[in-house]
Parts: C-alpha cells; structure tokens; sequence
C-alpha cells in the first residue's frame, strides 16, 4: 500500500532521516519503533506532506505522492494521528469528528456512530469542548477524528503517549480493531513491547536510520531489541 | 436636551457604531485567523468609496451596489494574495509591515488616480429619504444601518458557527498543520476570512459615506484606526466584541458631539483606548491571550 524509498529529510543543514526505505502492505499493522530523536515523527510528517523530502519517493499504491500539498495527500486516503493529540480545543467533540471527515460530502452518521461505538466516552461528551477533556479522552478523540476521514491507512504518532496502563491496553485493542476493520495502520509508538505484541511487521529506527526489520515476533525475540527497547538485559 | 433630541442623537450615534462595527469585524476576522492587524483595512473601506462613486456614474444604485461589493471583495483578496500570502512563514512583524505599506500604498494610489480633493458621495436617493417615527425623524439609512448591522452579524454567526467554511476558519486559526492534516485548504480559507471581511468594510463604506457624503483619499484612515480600536476594546479575535466596541464609539462620539465636546470626540475613542488596556487589556469579550507561534 505504501511504499518509502531512500527518504532524505533535512531541517536546514541537519539531516534528520538519512536515507530509508520501507513498505506498509495493504492490511497489516506495521510498527517503527526507535529511541527519541531517531526520526520517526519526521517520517510520518514527510509522508502527509507537511515536510518536504529532500530526496527519495513515497508512493501509495503505486502512485507517487511525494510533492503533493497536504490536503491532496489526505484526500488519496492517508491520516495521521499527529503527535500530541492536536484536537482543536474550542471547537466540540461532535465538531472535531466532524472535520477530521472534511473531504467528504456523503452523510457522516453511521461512521459518527461507529467512532461512537469505538469511544463510548465520546458520545457522553459530544458537546464538551475538546480542550476540556482529559488527555486520553483527547487521544481517543484524535483517533476517531482520524478516521472520521475514512483512510485506508491510518498513521499514528505515539498514541499511548502519557495515558495510564489501562488506557494504553484500550487503545492497542482498538488499534487491532481498527486494523481488522479493513484499514491499514502504521504506527510509531515509544511502548515498544505493546507495539511488536500486535505488529505484523517492525522497523527499528536509529537516528535517522532503519537498522533491523523483521515481524513483531522475530524483534520481539532479538536480544538487541529487547536490550535496547524493551529494558530487558542480555 | 429634550427627550426627542436626545433620542435623535442616541439613534445617529447607534447607526454610526452599525457602520463602525461592520468595518471592526474585519480586523477581528483578520486577527483571530493570521494574528495580524491588517492597516490596510480602513483604505479597503476608502477604496469601496471611490468604488461607490464610479459605479454610481454609470449604473443605477441597484446595480453600483453590488459591484462597489465585488470590487471591494476582489480588492481584499488581491491585498491579501499578493502582500501577506508569501510571508506566511516569515516573522509576524514582518507581515505587519507589509500591511503598514498597502495601507500607505491604497492612500498613495488615490490620491495619484483620484486626486486629494473630496470627491461628492453618490446620493442614493431612497437611502436619503426622510423619515419619521414617533417625532424622532432622520433619513432611511440612519434607521436602516443598525438593522443592516445586526441583521449580517447574525449571518456572520451562523457562517462561522454552523457551516464547514465556518468550522475549517476556526480551526485553521487555531492550529495551521493540524488543519491542513483535516484536507483544509489554509490559503482558500485564509482568503475567504478576507473576503468576508472585505465584503462587511464594503457595506460598512456606503452606510459611512451616504451620511458623509464625500470621500478623499485619507477618508479610511481615521475611521480604521477608530475601529480597529473597537475591536481591541471588545476583545480582538471577538466578532460580538467587535460589534459592541463598534457600537460604544458610535455612540459615545455622538454624544459628545451633541454635549458640545465635538473637539474631543476623536480623542474619546483613544482615551478609552488606554482606559481598556489599563484594566482589561484582553478587551470586554476578550479570552486569555493564547499567543501564536
Ligand atoms: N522543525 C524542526 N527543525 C529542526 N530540527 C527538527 C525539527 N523537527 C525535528 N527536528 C530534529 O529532527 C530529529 C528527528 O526528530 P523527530 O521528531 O522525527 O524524532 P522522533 O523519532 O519522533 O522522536 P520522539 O520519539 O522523541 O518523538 C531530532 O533530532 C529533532 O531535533
Ligand atoms: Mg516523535
């Protein structure tokens, strides 16, 4: 579905993403695991467009979408759950879905109801202004407004981020469902454990680099991974 | 001061805010999406008036005013295109200047193309009718502009409240990347926000100039920089805030004008002013001040 070779970002003179390659099959959870700093947000930014790839191409099936604005991006059905939530704080619930289905024109209803049925917390706080509600009701929110858009592939940029245990566990499960829904997920996640657990396939990034693939399984298994990622010695 | 003349002024004083609020909401509309304070605004309103004045020479009223509103539409969008648009990711400051230099420019241009004198303001007759309700009598647009006023600050509302153009100028005014992540368009919307600002400072300039009767080149920028003061003192970013500062300066002016103080009337609106930003420097309706990096 998405195809990312020899991706070159720079901000002014640093070189953030130093030349990766990966791909994102149709259906699969696909995970990008990697210290702070490594790049991993940079890609996913490049990858919506909102920053400009120096060298290399992005494509989705098999059209090449490097160089098109933001807007044309998502509207080839890309999403992405930004870093930090980013719902719009004065504008409510109900709102927020609503413009993460911006490009569309049919009815909204059933997927309203669907992101409903996904986020039963939503539906009690549809009126509420979204920079009222607590931090995993935000995320929550930033998820169902990502697919609001109806995408076939959903980007998520560290969605358990700072949410308790219970929540994170909540989240990786509707990730799952999500996924079994029909929709592809790339996801960048700090909680590498919970990420191999349910990735069909991972990428470790090191600044800047892509220096291990494999199947969740096989890093979950790889001493470097565990040593480096998931604070397990040798 | 007897009852009828003191209702008179009160009714001259409210339709002289009307036209001060219309023009106010287009700094606020302007502010709370770019966070700039467009100084070209108040000669956008000046060029509506020598807009006015050529359509009026050739085609009847009903005709001029809706192509004195296009124009001015065109014009803001074209300032907006052309002077703010490449400096999108430049130092806020730097925008600013930019609208320091259309406003100087718009006033320059009239001035070359229009000379300095006081061009006579088209009569729309109907407009200038006299009319009276219980004893209070003044002419149609007196009475009509409060109306018009409250009638497009209605619609402006709904527009930003209800519709989707409405709901992606909300959002890109607070957050351009995540806006653009949504498929919103930001220039479109951004340009949008300036045509409806335009559009209001288009009315604004025949209710204006239909009581004032003539325009010159300077004629924007007394009346910008007063409504842009109304909309600090509502709250800027506040559409009803602009309206009610709009509305405190129409009829705080007039008043003093009809007390006799006519030499303080200018001077009123920057003592208020300052009396705002000594004790509520967010404005009446203003929020926190959430600065925009
Ligand atoms: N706008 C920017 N200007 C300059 N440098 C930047 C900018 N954004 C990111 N960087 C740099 O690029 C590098 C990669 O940043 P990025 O945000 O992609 O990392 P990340 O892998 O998402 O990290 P984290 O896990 O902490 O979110 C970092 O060194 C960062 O300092
Ligand atoms: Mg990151």
């Amino acid at each position: 579905m998405l195809k990312v070779e020899n991706l070159k970002v720079n901000y002014g003179g640093i070189e953030a993403v130093k030349g990766i390659s990966f791909e994102v099959p149709k259906g699969e959870i696909v995970t990008l695991i990697g210290a702070n700093g490594a790049g991993k947000s940079t890609t996913l930014r490049t990858i919506t467009g909102l920053v400009r790839a120096r060298e290399g191409s992005i494509s989705l099936e098999g059209e090449v979408i490097t160089g098109l604005d933001t807007p044309a991006i998502i509207g080839r059905g890309i999403t992405l759950v930004p870093e930090g939530r980013r719902v719009f704080p004065d504008l409510t619930v109900l709102e927020n879905m609503k413009i993460g289905a911006y490009l569309r024109n049919d009815s909204l209803e059933d997927d309203i109801a669907h992101c409903y049925e996904l986020f039963p917390r939503l539906k009690e706080r549809s009126w509420q202004m979204a920079g009222t509600l607590s931090g995993g009701e935000q995320q929550m929110l930033a998820v169902a407004r990502a697919l609001m858009s109806k995408p076939k592939l959903i980007m998520m940029d560290e969605p358990s981020l700072g949410l308790a245990p219970l929540i994170v566990k909540g989240i990786f499960d509707i990730i799952r469902e999500i996924n079994k829904s029909g929709v592809t997920v790339l996801l960048i996640e700090q909680n590498a454990n919970m990420a191999l657990q349910i990735a069909d396939r991972a990428y470790v990034m090191e600044t800047g680099r892509i220096t291990m693939s494999g199947t969740g399984a096989e890093l979950l298994a790889n001493e470097d991974v565990r040593a480096a990622y998931l604070g397990k010695g040798k | 001061m007897n009852t009828t003349l003191f209702l008179q002024q009160c009714l001259t004083g409210i339709s002289l805010g009307g036209a001060y609020a219309l023009i106010a909401i287009g700094y606020t509309l302007v502010y709370g999406i770019l966070r700039l304070i467009n100084f070209a605004h108040g000669d956008i309103f000046m060029m509506a008036g020598y807009f006015m004045i050529f359509a009026m020479a050739v085609f009847p009223w009903y005709v001029s005013i809706p192509i004195v509103l296009i124009a001015t539409v065109i014009l803001g969008v074209l300032i907006e295109r052309t002077a703010y648009k490449p400096l999108r990711s430049a130092p806020r400051m730097s925008v600013m200047i930019s609208a320091i230099g259309v406003s100087y420019l718009l006033q320059n241009l009239a001035t070359y193309l229009f000379t300095a004198l006081p061009k006579g303001y088209p009569e729309i007759p109907i407009l200038k009718k006299i009319y009276n309700f219980g004893g209070i009598s003044a002419s149609l647009v007196t009475f009509l502009t409060p109306v018009i006023t409250i009638v497009l600050v209605f619609l402006l509302l709904q527009l930003i409240g209800h519709t989707k153009v409405g709901m992606a100028m909300r959002a890109v005014s607070k957050d351009y990347e995540t806006a653009q992540l949504m498929g919103i368009r930001i220039d479109r919307t951004i340009s949008f926000t300036f045509a409806v600002g335009s559009l209001l400072a288009g009315v604004g300039s025949i209710l204006y100039f239909t009581d004032r009767m003539t325009v010159f080149p300077f004629s924007g920028s007394l009346p910008g920089l007063k409504c842009f003061v109304a909309a600090v003192i509502g709250g800027i970013g506040s559409i009803p805030g602009a309206v009610v500062g709009g509305f405190i300066l129409g009829i705080g002016e007039t008043v003093l004008v009809a007390m006799g103080y006519s030499t303080f009337s200018d001077a009123f609106t920057f003592i208020l002013l300052i009396i705002m930003l000594l004790i509520r420097p967010t404005g009446i309706f203003g929020e926190k001040v959430t600065d925009k990096v």
